[in-house]
């Protein structure tokens, strides 16, 4: 087992390289040049420009940069914003906690809406209960996460006026009345992002669960005079899941686009709005590194699937 | 019947079957595979009346400009955030432009980035998958390493990272209009083809050691040969299929780019754009914004009943 994962961890760094790689090219290729603006400077001499271009390297050739720019990425050395002056990486330190909160909150709604439902349509499949189900799944995924966003808005916040939406992160509060204004700001962008996801995981526990249920063991276990429940809940569900763990880990980049989405919408003061915000006000270095951190999120989220798949399913080899 | 996979769930049960599994009315002489593949497709309700109001919305937005003539820039101050009425059916903006008109572009551009950046992510994904399901060996490695690695970057961050960066200099050679199209439907259909790569790989893979692609190629038939006259052909099925549904995910990501402002420009109105325009007066003009974002989930829907459909009738081991 230690061997798998160290083999996993080997081959998630060539990964991370590659998409460094892609990152800085993206960022070489971009026209445009820092110094841009001291160029048409006139109290600039050529001169000095050239000496200030040499000493921070930028006529270097581009492996180079490239190499300097990976180590001081993963020393943490990630720059300042243009915009606030702060360091990028306390910005970012400072934004990623109530994104990860609301991610990870909303793939939990998405489970529990999923998992029931996915398993019920599977069981008796072509049933009213699957076609409806089946069709709700369509509909969740074909409304865009804003959207719903504006009509949750629209009748919990405007027309009954049950809940605020505008995320405040200073709730004057305290105590039990402090959880409460957090659960009552933070349960719809929960709630649009696990509906969403909860409607496109339900046709894969559905497949899933199909897969498996027309298996002979299943019908071992059916034909010992189990009770159905029994067979669906030990035998079925339990094998019928572990290719849906590393789904929930492939779908990890878009729930992050669903994230940047909800907390635009309900001004969450996350990390997807630090990046609109800096795109909106050119600050290079905070876009960079946020993209580079959601990225290398992504990966270690795929690892975490790759060995807990691993652990779950033992066909797989761990040689 | 060993192999076979049931239809999916939102499409009609089939005729009563008899135990070979054949259907119990005799079957008509001969069919070509898209009459058959036709009948198929029309059992699945859902998909098909999909087809029909997905074909009314493209015909409307296509034709309705040539009735409906109406500026989508015309200012009218006088009617501003008016409700639907018959001047204006669907009611104006916080300008007094008309909504309808402003809808019918916006649905143009929509549907038009929708297509071009399904074609171009079907491009790319056909040719890195049949290069590497019939070159095999390093080749197939490196390919299928950089499709992971394509299939692990966070799509939405890294589509404004790029349009942040590249909107000025397209914009300043093309155009406002033409240069932030290529470049949304550039980037989109870059970052959409990884799916369609490793599909069309696996068809490859199992394709190629078929009998009638040996019999091809023991008859001396080049490889370039094998590949569009007996591989490809047969590999089109689950590649239609992965393109329908990409045309929905490129219109909702369309969508989302512009809704977050960074999309097409204020005065090209697409369906996100509109919506993203509306949300500061959600509470004084609810129409302006559930109109787009009707559109925009009638679009995606009935691509995805379409593409759903289209999977079990062109999947020939489906029940139907």
């Amino acid at each position: 087992m230690g061997h798998y994962i160290v083999r996993r961890l080997l081959i998630a760094v060539p990964s991370l390289l590659g998409i460094s790689v892609v990152l800085f090219t993206v960022l070489a290729l971009a026209p445009g040049d820092p110094f841009e603006e001291l160029a048409t400077n006139p109290n600039v001499p050529p001169e000095v420009r050239q000496m200030l271009r040499a000493q921070l390297g930028l006529d270097d050739p581009v492996w180079q940069r490239y190499w300097h720019w990976l180590t001081s990425m993963l020393q943490g050395e990630w720059g300042y914003s243009f915009v606030s002056r702060l360091d990028v990486d306390s910005l970012i330190l400072q934004r990623l906690p109530v994104t990860i909160a609301v991610i990870g909150l909303s793939q939990v709604v998405a489970l529990l809406i999923a998992l029931p439902v996915g398993i019920l349509a599977a069981v008796k499949p072509y049933s009213w209960f699957d076609r409806i189900a089946s069709t709700f799944a369509f509909i969740g995924f074909s409304l865009p996460t804003f959207f719903t966003g504006l009509l949750f808005i629209l009748l919990f916040s405007i027309h009954l006026g049950w809940l605020p939406f505008v995320f405040r992160s200073d709730v004057q509060a305290t105590g039990w009345q402090w959880w409460v204004e957090q659960f009552k700001q933070s349960i719809m962008p929960i709630m649009v992002l696990g509906l969403f996801q909860g409607a496109s995981w339900m046709r894969y526990v559905r497949s899933s669960v199909l897969d498996v249920i027309r298996l002979d063991y299943v019908t071992t276990a059916r034909s010992k005079g189990l009770a159905e429940r029994v067979v669906v809940v030990k035998h079925v569900v339990r094998n019928a899941l572990i290719p849906v763990v590393t789904l929930v880990a492939l779908q990890l980049p878009a729930v992050f686009g669903g994230a940047i989405v909800t907390e635009q919408i309900f001004r969450i003061p996350g990390i997807g709005s630090l990046l609109i915000d800096s795109i909106l006000r050119n600050d290079t270095p905070v876009i960079m590194a946020v993209t580079f951190v959601l990225s290398a999120l992504v990966i270690l989220f795929n690892l975490l699937a790759d060995v807990l798949y691993g652990w779950l399913d033992p066909r797989i080899s761990y040689r | 019947m060993a192999g076979s996979i049931p239809a999916s769930a939102t499409a009609e049960p089939g005729p009563p079957r008899g135990p070979t599994g054949k259907a119990d009315a005799p079957l008509p002489r001969s069919v070509s595979p898209w009459a058959e593949a036709w009948r198929r497709f029309r059992r699945h309700r859902l998909a098909y009346w999909s087809l029909w109001l997905l074909g009314l919305v493209v015909l409307v937005v296509l034709l309705g400009p040539l009735v409906w003539k109406l500026g989508i820039n015309d200012i009218d101050f006088r009617a501003r955030l008016a409700g639907p009425s018959t001047a204006h059916p669907f009611g104006t903006d916080d300008l007094g432009r008309d909504l309808l008109a402003r809808m019918l572009y916006g649905g143009r551009v929509s549907l038009a980035v929708g297509l071009a950046a399904m074609l171009i992510g079907l491009v790319i994904g056909v040719v890195v998958g049949a290069i590497a399901g019939i070159a095999r060996g390093w080749i197939d490695a490196a390919l299928m390493w950089v499709t992971d690695l394509f299939l692990s970057l966070p799509t939405l961050p890294v589509l404004l990272l790029l349009i942040f960066f590249f909107r000025d200099p397209l914009k300043a050679v093309f155009g406002p209009e033409v240069g932030i199209f290529l470049l949304i439907v550039l980037v989109i259909g870059g970052l959409s083809w990884m799916p369609a790569a490793r599909l069309v790989r696996a068809q490859f893979f199992s394709l190629r050691e078929k009998e009638f692609v040996e019999a091809a190629r023991a008859l001396g038939a080049s490889t370039s040969r094998q590949v569009v006259r007996h591989i490809l052909p047969n590999a089109l099925g689950p590649v239609i299929v992965a393109g329908t549904i990409n045309i929905a995910a490129a219109i909702l990501t369309e969508s989302t780019l512009s809704f977050l402002g960074l999309g097409f420009p204020p005065d090209i109105p697409t369906w996100g754009r509109i919506l993203y325009d509306s949300k500061d007066y959600l509470d004084i003009a609810m129409h302006w914004s559930l109109f787009p974002g009707f559109a925009i989930f009638l679009a995606v829907l009935t691509i995805s009943f379409i593409g759903d459909g289209l999977r079990d009738a062109l999947d020939p081991r489906r029940v139907l």
